[in-house]
């Protein structure tokens, strides 16, 4: 696998496929791990975080999980190379302003991704298409196992897996789930949806996690406690609450349909039309138009685009995305064209 | 009522800020206050609201204050007082140097504080060394070790490590080298 070959593959959990994969994107979990006898990233000089990076590229290569992965010091890589990879959620954008003596390992199919030296030094991510912690966790289960078996974590019996910060401590698990929910949206029950949703210590965030609004009718949920309870027992409990979250989103959508057809299917059209037309989109009214065509899709109002297609379109038309396309830095504006363009040749009839 | 902060425009927005148990109010303009609530934010993050949950239930003495910010931890040299600032622990050994102060803490975030989920597989001390004596050196290292042949002269060896820099430079950035007259380019505008 090669940095250079990224942009013409699509990462797995991108298919949209897998359990209620209409309503649900993904499914993600991520694991803070740290290295015992080194400080914490924030708080360590030079060598040891070099050890750091060295221990853990050891480790992976160890790993038959973590075969055929790419590890990518993070130095000196530019910009617009930093945020492609936070744009394919593979890593966080604080990762990239400061990225010396970080890096990002990645596997070929992008499921798995570990960050190094980032808040701690590991942050390990398994994403799935759809809603399936279960496999999401079985995968995350091993690596973890396995990797603890060549390093020696920071961890304490009463308090678990000691992190930088005392918010992850515990289980060092943060469980995530990816919803695209527009018929809530649209018949306004969203805001009802998350304030008990907040009540009963879950967090809501948008695409890009930490402080990022969601757009685009999209919202990822994930548990806020890491610590007392087992780590099946918190993924039990975001499954729980995504259940009732899926079930609601499922009447409002039929509701939808049986009351407000004509409106729906014209606004589905509409969206699939300008997407197909455009010549000049930016990207926020992309996320908008693609969400309502995602739910033409779902609905099977729209038969001729493939959820998948539809998925990766929200990545490709991101701007370091657009860049490497053109293999060029580009203004707003000429990306505002590139982006519908792009679109254009994908969708377009 | 003429803007606190500009004393230029009429002022719309009235604050009411806390400090220290003083109370002091602010009559500002759109614009000035549109400034100050940014500064609000940005200086009011994650470490704050950690901090606050610090102290909060607590009602420390100042001589407990006193104790409590001369504290530190003996591997890191992280001080307490560092870790209310920046709501963040230096390493593992933190936990235990402020382990009376964490536990309570650790109790009003996750609502428990102790843990049952799974604990690490374990590895004996000499597998551990045996990871660090298998990996490959890294460029830093390989570097280092350059410029100490070069001091001793040792050509021969520098031109071997020479080589196995580039090579492993151009394994890490593949990426980087195709591209390098485009990042001047870069750089430039």
């Amino acid at each position: 696998m090669k940095f250079e070959d990224m942009l013409d593959r699509t990462a797995s959990w991108l298919k949209g496929s897998g359990p209620n994969s209409d309503i649900v994107i993904s499914s993600r979990i991520r694991l803070a791990r740290n290295l015992e006898k080194f400080p914490f990233p924030h708080w360590a000089k030079k060598p040891d975080s070099e050890q750091v990076l060295a221990l853990a590229a050891a480790a992976f290569e160890k790993t038959p999980e973590l075969k055929d992965g790419i590890f990518l010091r993070l130095d000196d890589f530019d910009n617009v190379d930093k945020q492609f990879l936070v744009e394919r959620h593979l890593m966080s954008n604080e990762h990239a302003i400061r990225s010396s003596q970080k890096a990002l390992f990645i596997n070929p199919d992008e499921n798995v991704a570990i960050m190094v030296n980032e808040e701690d030094h590991l942050r390990i991510q398994v994403m799935e298409s759809g809603f399936d912690l279960d496999t999401t966790w079985r995968i995350m289960d091993s690596i973890d196992n396995r990797l603890s078996e060549v390093l020696t974590y920071a961890f304490k019996k009463e308090w678990g897996y000691l992190t930088a910060c005392p918010t992850n401590t515990g289980t060092g698990m943060r469980g995530s789930i990816m919803l695209h929910l527009p018929a809530l949206v649209m018949t306004r029950q969203i805001n009802r949806v998350l304030e008990a949703i907040a009540k009963l210590s879950f967090t809501t965030r948008g695409l890009y996690g930490e402080g990022t609004q969601a757009s685009g009718n999209f919202f990822q949920i994930s548990n806020q406690v890491s610590l007392g309870s087992k780590e099946e027992e918190i993924l039990g409990n975001i499954k729980g609450v995504i259940k009732q979250i899926i079930e609601q989103e499922e009447k409002a959508r039929e509701s939808l349909v049986a009351e407000h057809r004509e409106m729906l299917e014209d606004r589905i059209w509409r969206s699939y039309g300008t997407l197909k037309n455009a010549h000049i989109i930016s990207s926020n009214e992309t996320v908008e138009l693609l969400s309502m065509l995602r739910l033409g899709a779902d609905l099977g109002i729209v038969v001729d685009v493939e959820r998948s297609l539809i998925n990766e379109l929200f990545i490709l038309t991101q701007p370091s995305h657009l860049q490497k396309f053109e293999n060029k830095k580009l203004s707003a504006n000429e990306r505002d064209v590139k982006r519908a363009q792009i679109i254009r040749e994908r969708i377009g009839g | 009522m003429i803007c606190n902060i500009c004393n230029k425009n009429q002022a719309t927005v009235h604050l009411t800020e806390i400090v220290d148990d003083k109370m002091s109010e602010l009559h500002l303009c759109d614009d000035c206050a549109r400034k100050k609530s940014m500064q609000m934010e940005q200086q009011f993050g994650l470490s704050d609201l950690l901090a606050g949950l610090v102290d909060y239930g607590k009602q420390l003495s100042s001589v407990d204050k006193e104790a409590t910010a001369a504290m530190h931890c003996s591997a890191c040299g992280l001080t307490y007082e560092d870790f209310r600032k920046i709501g963040r622990l230096g390493c593992g050994e933190c936990y235990t140097a402020f382990a009376k102060y964490l536990g309570p803490l650790l109790k009003r975030i996750h609502g428990a504080n102790q843990h049952v989920g799974k604990s690490p597989k374990g590895i004996s001390e000499a597998a551990y060394s045996e990871v660090l004596k298998t990996k490959s050196p890294t460029v830093n290292e390989l570097k280092v070790s350059l410029q100490q042949a070069i001091e001793r002269e040792d050509f021969e060896e520098a031109a071997l490590l020479r080589d196995a820099i580039k090579e492993s430079e151009s394994k890490m950035k593949e990426p980087q080298n195709n591209k390098e007259p485009e990042k001047k380019k870069r750089a430039k505008q």
